[in-house]
């Protein structure tokens, strides 16, 4: 089928409820209207409003709920409507969906797919762009996935769907109909913790995910470079080997993402490198990412955003170091 | 025009003296004296532990003396189905659901390893961050509602915990989905400086529930019986939605071992308690009805203080494997966590010496 990434995220959705009957949906506007980016739209008319479930509008209550009923043996699948929302849910991620089977030794575990919409560039409220995936993959115990493409984010969703952890599922709202691509009518697995080579090369290596993916590549394809990009797909726990491969190969690492790059993914990821291949390189390692600020209003976003020339002028600065 | 009213229940008085019309039936005096035995049990482990912490043998505790009845009372109504989810004070359920006390001092000595088997006397282990367990309790609910099993889910909360958010999200979830849950407030006067006065202008917390649309109740939690009695009516009634309990007892101890209550709380005021003590009234009406004498007091003393210490002696052998930490957060072992696991046992960082 011919799909953007809502419809493959619907689709994904649809399978894991047809395969599990323990798994439910629940969160903000998630049944009649369907989700406000329409990604569960038609599965409350398919599963029924025991499965389907509009809550009242609380965010640590939804994520609460969830959690109980993963003690009790279900498999939900909670949505927080923004990421900048999820926050009134932080508590509940933090100290307990990431920490019960460590608290119970394993006695209690809490299968849960978290999805909330994360990333900016559309032009909306403050609040609706931020990208979190550092916050959460900090604090070990989540598996985080952010993917970049229809076919990644089916088959994530449908690998998260048959875990037994709990995985916080962040969708780039910019690229939820960006673009369609074919991709499986029926249910397949995209690894999780397992990186993507979008595309091989010799000279420079980009390691990068989430709406900076074709922001990456665009830049690569119009220089016509010969550029090794990685899409990581898998926040935590970060493909190691790929990545360490990947800049070995090429002795020259840009890193490239949406958040703030204070403290960010990308500091994470250059760290590993510098610890195991170091003398692999033959230049330091740069990132580039926002500005160390919060998400600004829309007015402001084009400065803010990692754009194609700001990713073009720090490959130059990579290429003749 | 829309009014409302909360009712209050108190069947054992504090001087063991009865209210016939509200006893229930089904009580007889060996189940008041089950009732009993665990209460004191409570206590007698209550006061090893604490011991044990002030010797340095277990972590940061906190005692539940003095609120005995409500545990007590609220776990002998459930049954063997229903599903508990504590804070982190109702150390009495654990016992009274068959958690070996063994596992139960394994906890208290600082190691998951106690917490293993919650799962298996259907109840969670306790809840640290105040009234975040209240939302779970819903979310159970809606699963034993789902699957149409006959079970009740029963959550504490303490009386400072009912300011937070989440106690709010939880009451109000759980009437949207008329969940099969009694939230059980352990309204133990103190949040840790802070009396029950100055934690709300509501007149009760049990009014809470009219907000939420949910049915509330005021109980003596200091009487076993009407605990009893207000918890098995709200599981018998849970499959019509959920109940919340306001039990007024008092904290009798410290909030935790970490704290010394003398800095803000007049003596005066925990005197003035100890008439009311929970387990006190039972053994007066016990000792008048000729249902209970010294002789049994001294064997059920003698009985309880050696199960406590033969679970002490086999929890102090326990010896936790460090690997344990590594290994029971994911499903899987990613790579990251492997190499920090093999290098700490390798390199054997907590034996050694600079």
């Amino acid at each position: 089928m011919q799909a953007n990434m809502v419809n493959a995220l619907n689709n994904a959705i649809q399978l894991a409820m047809q395969e599990n009957d323990k798994m439910v949906i629940l969160g903000e506007d998630v049944g009649k209207d369907g989700g406000v980016f329409r990604v569960t739209e038609g599965l409350l008319d398919k599963f029924g409003e025991e499965r389907v479930i509009d809550t009242p509008l609380a965010e640590s209550g939804i994520i609460g709920t969830a959690i109980g009923m993963a003690i009790a043996g279900m498999h939900p699948v909670p949505e927080i409507q923004f990421a900048g929302f999820m926050f009134l849910s932080f508590s509940q991620i933090v100290n307990h969906v990431a920490r019960y089977r460590g608290r119970t030794r394993s006695g209690i575990t809490l299968p849960m797919i978290i999805r909330t919409p994360v990333s900016g560039g559309i032009r909306t409220l403050e609040h609706h762009s931020e990208s979190p995936e550092a916050f959460y993959s900090h604090v070990g115990g989540l598996v985080v996935v952010e993917p970049s493409t229809p076919y990644d984010a089916k088959g994530l969703f449908m690998k998260a769907a048959h875990m037994q952890d709990p995985v916080i599922f962040l969708e780039p709202t910019k690229l939820y109909r960006l673009f369609r691509q074919e991709i499986p009518d029926d249910a397949y697995e995209v690894p999780i913790g397992k990186a993507n080579i979008v595309k091989e090369g010799d000279d420079l290596t980009i390691i990068t995910y989430g709406t900076m993916v074709s922001v990456v590549s665009s830049v690569v394809e119009k220089r016509k470079l010969s550029a090794q990009i990685v899409d990581l797909r898998t926040i935590n726990p970060l493909d190691e080997a790929t990545i360490i491969e990947s800049a070995k190969k090429t002795g020259k690492v840009l890193i490239v993402h949406e958040a703030p790059l204070s403290f960010g993914v990308g500091a994470e990821v250059a760290a590993r490198i510098a610890e195991k291949a170091i003398y692999d390189l033959d230049a330091p390692i740069l990132r580039v990412g926002a500005p160390s600020l919060p998400y600004p209003f829309p007015g402001d976003e084009q400065y803010y955003v990692p754009n194609e020339v700001k990713i073009s002028n720090y490959i130059d600065r990579l290429l003749s170091a | 025009m829309f009014s409302a009213s909360v009712k209050y229940l108190q069947i054992l008085d504090e001087n063991g003296k009865i209210d016939q019309a509200l006893f229930p039936v089904e009580l007889d005096d060996n189940k008041i004296i089950e009732m009993y035995r665990y209460m004191n049990f409570a206590r007698a482990v209550d006061a090893k532990v604490l011991s044990m912490q002030r010797q340095g043998r277990a972590v940061t505790y906190a005692p539940l003396v003095g609120e005995e009845a409500t545990q007590v009372g609220s776990g002998y109504a459930m049954r063997q189905n229903d599903f508990f989810v504590p804070t982190f004070r109702q150390h009495a359920l654990f016992f009274m659901r068959g958690l070996p006390l063994e596992s139960f001092i394994i906890s208290a000595r600082g190691f998951e390893d106690g917490n293993a088997n919650s799962k298996q006397i259907n109840g969670t282990s306790e809840v640290v961050p105040v009234a975040s367990q209240l939302p779970h309790a819903v979310g159970i609910a809606y699963a034993k509602k789902f699957n149409k099993e006959d079970s009740a889910v029963i959550a504490y909360v303490g009386d400072g915990g009912t300011s937070e958010g989440d106690f709010y999200e939880a009451i109000n979830f759980a009437g949207r989905f008329k969940v099969p849950l009694v939230i059980i407030i352990e309204n133990n006067q103190w949040a840790i400086s802070v009396p029950r006065s100055a934690q709300t202008a509501a007149k009760t917390l049990a009014q809470k529930a009219i907000a939420a649309g949910i049915a509330g109740i005021q109980v003596d939690g200091n009487d076993v019986i009407a605990v009893y009695k207000a918890t098995k009516d709200a599981i018998e009634n849970a499959k019509n939605g959920p109940t919340l309990i306001e039990a007024i007892t008092y904290r009798m101890s410290m909030h935790t071992t970490a704290d010394d209550p003398t800095k803000y709380r007049p003596e005066s005021d925990v005197e003035s308690w100890k008439p009311k003590d929970p387990i006190l009234r039972v053994r007066k009406y016990l000792l008048a009805k000729n249902a209970w004498n010294n002789e049994l007091e001294n064997n059920m003393r003698d009985e309880q203080s050696k199960i406590i210490d033969e679970a002490v002696a086999k929890a102090e052998e326990f010896k936790v494997d460090p690997k344990k930490m590594f290994e029971n957060i994911y499903s899987f072992m990613p790579e990251v966590l492997r190499e920090e696991e093999d290098d700490a046992m390798a390199s054997n960082f907590w034996q050694g010496e600079v």
